[in-house]
């Protein structure tokens, strides 16, 4: 185990120290008191490397990154794993803004809520297909433009005052699949993008993905299967096709 | 080849002890220092609510001056118009590099003085008095710019990082209730001492993220009503705002939240009925004061604080509590730099306003009046 103690060290600094710990063979790194240094994990490419961050990250943790698992241990500020394209991120708590921005690949567990935007762009090409699995509820704009890949939002910390989703839920979506836990009002959907029942095989995948997220954060399976899923997938791969010119 | 400079957006954030407790500048100052990358030197500043606890009943105005020369207009200026009570330098550490002059003057209007003056300057209410005095000297005198004029309150900005401008300020020497901090990454305007952040009028403070893009529609709609917008800087429509909806119009705060952000039609659409007939009045009542464009802004007022999001929420902002202090800030972690074991930590939904206020007690406290206004 490789410790870094990050209070006050600068970003670009802190980001140098994990490099170089790599570089020398370091496959487990701690952060400690880490407050606010953007970049973590960016564009790492090593599968065997973990990360383990103590404190709240900054911004685009993970971006680019392609192999290493990163746990937080405390929230994560706003677009973690952009654009990322392999690992694995898991977050002891809530998320800000933008989480998975253009994802494309590699996995993301998020114990807690997430802020607007979740998963816009999200795309899936053969093997590369990204997973975000979001224990609490998200804000307006969910899925936004999604191209592929999976989101499965389970709603855990639902309140009566506190919607499972915002508006402009999955807006302009051309692949990829949604799966939410306890249903979607419909009226919170835009033109794009409908709701369905998942198969039998996409009931497999949830479970799959749920079992993981269950074991990580020490919830129990059966209570979050008790309640039904729904599925909500585009309506054509080309919604925007007949913006400008007139179709048949 | 190395970037100088690859991150991008303004950073705020500011606390309020609701208690009335005065706490000095070293936590806000470490708080938007953290976030110091938002912001590329160009300006940063700060208000601060209850500094001036010795000279509470008093209009403190600050004055920035290009050259002696505005200062000697102005101040013959304001000796015609008010009653100066104290003045003098406002207290800094020198720097290297070029800056304006920055004065306080202590000030109420005075009713002698006022008459055979003209028509508009009449004594009347004294808000709108130095309202008026406001605007004149920013619109008629060159080289001064009043940036605050509130009671037991003060703003201090300027062009450089957030932590040069604190310096500069000798802003750990003060102690206020309630902190507004700014540093700023100016895109569609210039980076001048003026046209930093906060932006404030009479008790109103506004610090921004984002850019009001409805701000042509804003300006001709504000000088209906007498505000000059001299600032080169789309944020100062925002403070006139709050001035003109709620000094003017009385417009309770979360009222104005809905007219800045207001409900998208298509959500206005799905209320019930009498939801549906306010929304919709506001929105066409106060058209002209709508914001549009990404905005997360942090207001401070007489007694209070209060932050909004733009309605689709394209700019950050985060919330949290613990015992009497509420925070907020564009990130998370500029919040647990300075303090531990939150008590509640949340991102507000778009157009949700957060207000913070003293407790009755504490306005007493702090103004020495029961009777509570905003600015």
């Amino acid at each position: 185990m490789y410790e870094i103690d990050a209070r006050d060290v600068y970003y670009r600094d802190l980001n140098a120290r994990i490099r170089n710990a790599i570089k020398e063979h370091n496959r487990d790194i701690v952060l400690h008191n880490v407050c606010g240094q953007y970049y973590i994990g960016c564009g790492l490419n090593d599968k065997n490397v973990k990360i383990t961050i103590n404190g709240v990250p900054g911004n685009d943790l993970g971006a680019f990154m392609n192999g290493p698992t990163i746990i937080v241990n405390d929230d994560a500020q706003d677009g973690i794993g952009n654009t990322m394209n392999g690992g694995k991120i898991v977050v002891y708590g809530s998320a800000g803004d933008v989480v998975a921005y253009s994802m494309r690949g590699g996995k993301i567990f998020i114990e807690k809520d997430v802020g607007y935007r979740a998963c816009i762009h999200m795309k899936a090409y053969k093997e590369m297909n990204p997973t975000v699995v979001i224990g609490g509820c998200s804000g307006a704009f969910m899925g936004e433009y999604m191209a592929g890949g999976t989101l499965i939002l389970l709603g855990l910390t639902k309140k009566e005052d506190k919607p499972l989703t915002g508006v402009y839920l999955a807006t302009g979506m051309h692949g990829g699949k949604i799966f939410v836990r306890g249903g979607v009002d419909e009226k919170l959907l835009w033109k794009e993008a409908v709701v369905v029942d998942p198969s039998k095989e996409e009931m497999k995948k949830i479970e799959s993905e749920v079992k993981e997220f269950c074991n990580l954060f020490k919830i129990d399976y059966n209570d979050v299967m008790n309640e039904e899923f729904v599925k909500v997938v585009p309506k054509s791969t080309r919604p925007y096709g007949h913006l400008y010119f007139p179709g048949p | 080849m190395e970037l100088a400079k690859d991150i991008s957006g303004c950073g705020i954030a500011g606390f309020i002890n609701t208690d009335g407790e005065r706490i000095s500048g070293v936590d806000i100052v470490d708080s938007i220092t953290l976030m110091k990358d938002r912001g590329n030197g160009l300006g940063a500043g700060f208000a601060a609510y209850g500094i001036y606890p010795d000279f509470k009943e008093f209009y403190a105005l600050h004055i920035m001056y290009d050259d002696e020369h505005a200062r000697k207009v102005t101040e013959d200026y304001l000796e015609r118009k008010v009653h100066i009570e104290q003045h003098g330098g406002m207290p800094t550490r020198p720097i290297k590099k070029k800056r304006p002059i920055f004065f306080v003057y202590f000030v109420q209007p005075r009713e002698q003085s006022t008459k055979g003056e003209s028509e508009e300057f009449r004594l009347e209410e004294s808000d709108e008095f130095i309202f008026k005095l406001v605007m004149f000297i920013n619109e008629n005198i060159d080289g001064a710019f009043v940036i605050s004029s509130g009671k037991n309150m003060g703003v201090f900005k300027g062009v450089g990082f957030p932590d040069e401008i604190a310096n500069f300020f000798r802003i750990d020497e003060y102690k206020a209730y309630c902190w507004t901090a700014h540093n700023r990454f100016p895109t569609n305007t210039p980076g001048w001492w003026g046209g930093a952040h906060p932006f404030s009028l009479l008790g109103w403070s506004v610090v921004h993220n984002g850019e009001i893009s409805s701000y042509g529609a804003n300006k001709r709609y504000l000088e209906m009503y007498g505000y000059k917008c001299t600032q080169k800087t789309d944020t100062e429509v925002v403070t006139y705002l709050l001035d003109l909806l709620v000094r003017k119009h009385n417009l309770p705060m979360h009222t104005v939240a809905k007219v800045f952000s207001p409900p998208l039609w298509s959500e206005i659409e799905y209320m019930d009925d009498k939801d549906r007939e306010l929304y919709s009045a506001l929105r066409m009542v106060y058209g002209g004061a709508m914001l549009n464009g990404p905005f997360s802004i942090i207001v401070g007022f007489r007694g209070g604080m209060f932050g909004l999001n733009d309605r689709i929420k394209l700019r950050p902002l985060v919330v949290a509590k613990k015992g009497s202090n509420v925070y907020m800030a564009s990130e998370e972690s500029a919040i647990r730099y300075i303090v531990n074991d939150l008590d509640e930590i949340y991102m507000p939904k778009a157009g949700e306003p957060v207000i913070a206020m003293l407790t009755e007690e504490a306005y007493e406290k702090v103004y020495g009046s029961k009777e509570r206004t905003y600015v």
